[in-house]
C-alpha cells in the first residue's frame, strides 16, 4: 500500500484565476482550495457529505468540496465564497444575508450563499418551497432559517431589479 | 479526512476504462459520482489502490426516448433526470431523482453509481424494480443485458464481474392507464431514507390490471412484496385489498434496527408508505395530476 502516491497534476479556475498545481489524488477540493490556495472562506463542517458548509460553485453547479476529490475539477471553474464580491462591492446575496440578520455564527454561510447562488441563476424567482428545497443540504445550527429563508427572497428581488446576470 | 493514499487513472472511454480495471486488478475502484464511495474512503471503509475516474468520459450522460424507451447513460446525474422533459413522463423516475439526498450530492450522484453500488439503503434499485428496468453491462469479454432483479445479488454486491461497468440503464415507459409512486421517509434532506416503497398501478376502469410493490431500507436488498401484489392484481381496489397489500409489505419487510428507528418502527412505516404510495399510483393512473416526494420531518 503506498503511503504518498504519485502527484498528478492539476489546472483550475477560481473565482477567474486560473491555477496550475501537482496534488496527490486523495487530496480533496476543499483541503486544496484552503491549503493550497488559501481561500479559507470555504468551511469544513462535517466532512461526511451531510452539513453543506463546504459547498462551492463547480462548473455552475453546487457541490460538496468534502466530497469531490481536487483532482476532479480538472479543467472547471469554481466559485468560492471569495469570489462573490465584485470590484470591493458585496453581491446582493451577501448583502441581503447581512440585512436580514441571515447568520448568526456565521460558519455555515458561505456554504448557504453559494447554494442561493445556484439557484437564484436557475431561477431567479424561487417560492418559499423552492428555497427551502434548495439548501435542504445545508445545516445550520443557529438561526433556525428564517432569516435565512427572508435574505434568500430578498437577494432574488434585489438580483431582478439590479439585473444581476450572477 | 483523507482516504488512504491511491493511484489516480483517468479513463478517455467506457471501453478503456474496463481495461484499466483488467489490467490493475482487483484493487482497482471506479470513480462515478463518488457521493458514497468518496465518503466510504474517507472512512477507510473502501480502499482502492487504484481509482479509475469516469467523470471525463464525454458521451456517458444522457437521457434518450425511443420508441417508448427510456435510455439513461451511466453518468447522467440525479439532478439532470429530476429536469428532464422526458422522465417526467414516468413521474415515479422524476420523484425519486428529485428526492435523493440534497441538490448538491443530485448535481454529481449518478444512476449508474447508485446501481453498481448497491446500497440496501438507495433509492433507485426500488424505484426501478417496480419497473421493466434493464442495466447494460460492458466487460472485456462483451457485452450483456440484465434485468435489475439478475443484476441486484445482495446489499453491496451486483452480479458485475469486476472487470465489468453499468454502460446503460434502460427504462420501458408505462401505459397511459398505468401510475407510479415512490415515498421514501427520512429524517433530513441529507440522510438515506428510513424506508421507502415504490408502487406501479395499472388500472382497468376499477380493476387493478397488473401492480409491483418494492421496499427500500428493510432488508439486504429492495424487496417485492408478491403477496401483497397478488391481493390486488385482477381484483376491484378496495380500502380492504389495499390494508391487505399494506399488511402484506409489514410481513415482507425484514427491517435491522439502527439509529434511524427499531424493526418494527420501520415495519409499521413501511406499511403506511406503502399505503400512501397505492393512493398516488392509483390517481396517477387515473390521470390526475399529484405530487409525491420524500418526506422528512
Amino acid at each position: 500500500m503506498p503511503e504518498a502516491s504519485q502527484k498528478v497534476s492539476l489546472q483550475v479556475r477560481v473565482n477567474g484565476k486560473l491555477h496550475s498545481r501537482e496534488v496527490e489524488p486523495r487530496q480533496l477540493l476543499v483541503e486544496f482550495l484552503r491549503e493550497d490556495l488559501e481561500l479559507t472562506g470555504t468551511h469544513i463542517g462535517c466532512d461526511t457529505t451531510y452539513c453543506g458548509a463546504c459547498t462551492v460553485l463547480m462548473n455552475d453547479v453546487a457541490v460538496k468540496s468534502c466530497t469531490v476529490f481536487a483532482v476532479q475539477a480538472d479543467g472547471a471553474e469554481i466559485t468560492t465564497v471569495e469570489g462573490l464580491e465584485k470590484d470591493g462591492g458585496l453581491h446582493p446575496i451577501q448583502k441581503a444575508f447581512g440585512d436580514c440578520y441571515g447568520l448568526q455564527c456565521g460558519y455555515c454561510t458561505p456554504g448557504l450563499m453559494l447554494s442561493a447562488l445556484q439557484l437564484l441563476k436557475d431561477n431567479p424567482h424561487p417560492d418559499q418551497k423552492q428555497i427551502r428545497k434548495a439548501i435542504a443540504g445545508n445545516t445550520c445550527r443557529c438561526t433556525g432559517y428564517q432569516n435565512i429563508f427572508k435574505a434568500i427572497a430578498t437577494a432574488a428581488t434585489a438580483m431582478r431589479s439590479s439585473g444581476h446576470g450572477d | 479526512m483523507y482516504p488512504r493514499a491511491f493511484t489516480y487513472h483517468r479513463a478517455g472511454s467506457l471501453k478503456e476504462a474496463v481495461a484499466m480495471l483488467s489490467q490493475l486488478g482487483e484493487g482497482a475502484k471506479l470513480l462515478a459520482g463518488g457521493q458514497s464511495l468518496i465518503p466510504l474512503m474517507k472512512l477507510r471503509f473502501a480502499n482502492p489502490v487504484h481509482l479509475v475516474d469516469l467523470n471525463f468520459i464525454s458521451g456517458t450522460s444522457y437521457i434518450r426516448e425511443q420508441d417508448g424507451v427510456l435510455h439513461f447513460g451511466p453518468l447522467t446525474r440525479h439532478a439532470e433526470i429530476e429536469k428532464s422533459a422526458s422522465a417526467a413522463r414516468v413521474p415515479i423516475l422524476r420523484d425519486c431523482a428529485a428526492g435523493i439526498a440534497d441538490v448538491q450530492v443530485r448535481n454529481r450522484g449518478t444512476i449508474g453509481g447508485s446501481l453498481a453500488e448497491a446500497d440496501p439503503s438507495g433509492d433507485w434499485a426500488t424505484v426501478l424494480l417496480t419497473t421493466s428496468c434493464e442495466v447494460h453491462c460492458a466487460g472485456t469479454t462483451g457485452e450483456r443485458t440484465l434485468k435489475l432483479s439478475e443484476f441486484l445479488k445482495d446489499a453491496y454486491t451486483t452480479t458485475l464481474a469486476h472487470d465489468e461497468l453499468v454502460s446503460e440503464v434502460v427504462v420501458r415507459v408505462p401505459s397511459g392507464n398505468s401510475g407510479g409512486a415512490y415515498i421514501a421517509f427520512k429524517r433530513s434532506a441529507p440522510v438515506y431514507p428510513t424506508a421507502s416503497a415504490a408502487v406501479q398501478l395499472t388500472v382497468d376502469g376499477d380493476r387493478c390490471k397488473d401492480v409491483a410493490i418494492a421496499l427500500g431500507c428493510v432488508g439486504l436488498l429492495p424487496i417485492r412484496v408478491q403477496e401483497g401484489e397478488a391481493a390486488l392484481r385482477g381484483q376491484q381496489i378496495t380500502t380492504k385489498r389495499i390494508e391487505s397489500a399494506a399488511d402484506a409489505a409489514r410481513s415482507a419487510a425484514n427491517p435491522q434496527p439502527d439509529m434511524r428507528g427499531s424493526a418494527e418502527y420501520k415495519r409499521q412505516l413501511v406499511g403506511a408508505l406503502v399505503k400512501r404510495s397505492i393512493d398516488a399510483a392509483l390517481q396517477r393512473a387515473r390521470g390526475h395530476q399529484v405530487e409525491v416526494s420524500h418526506i422528512y420531518a
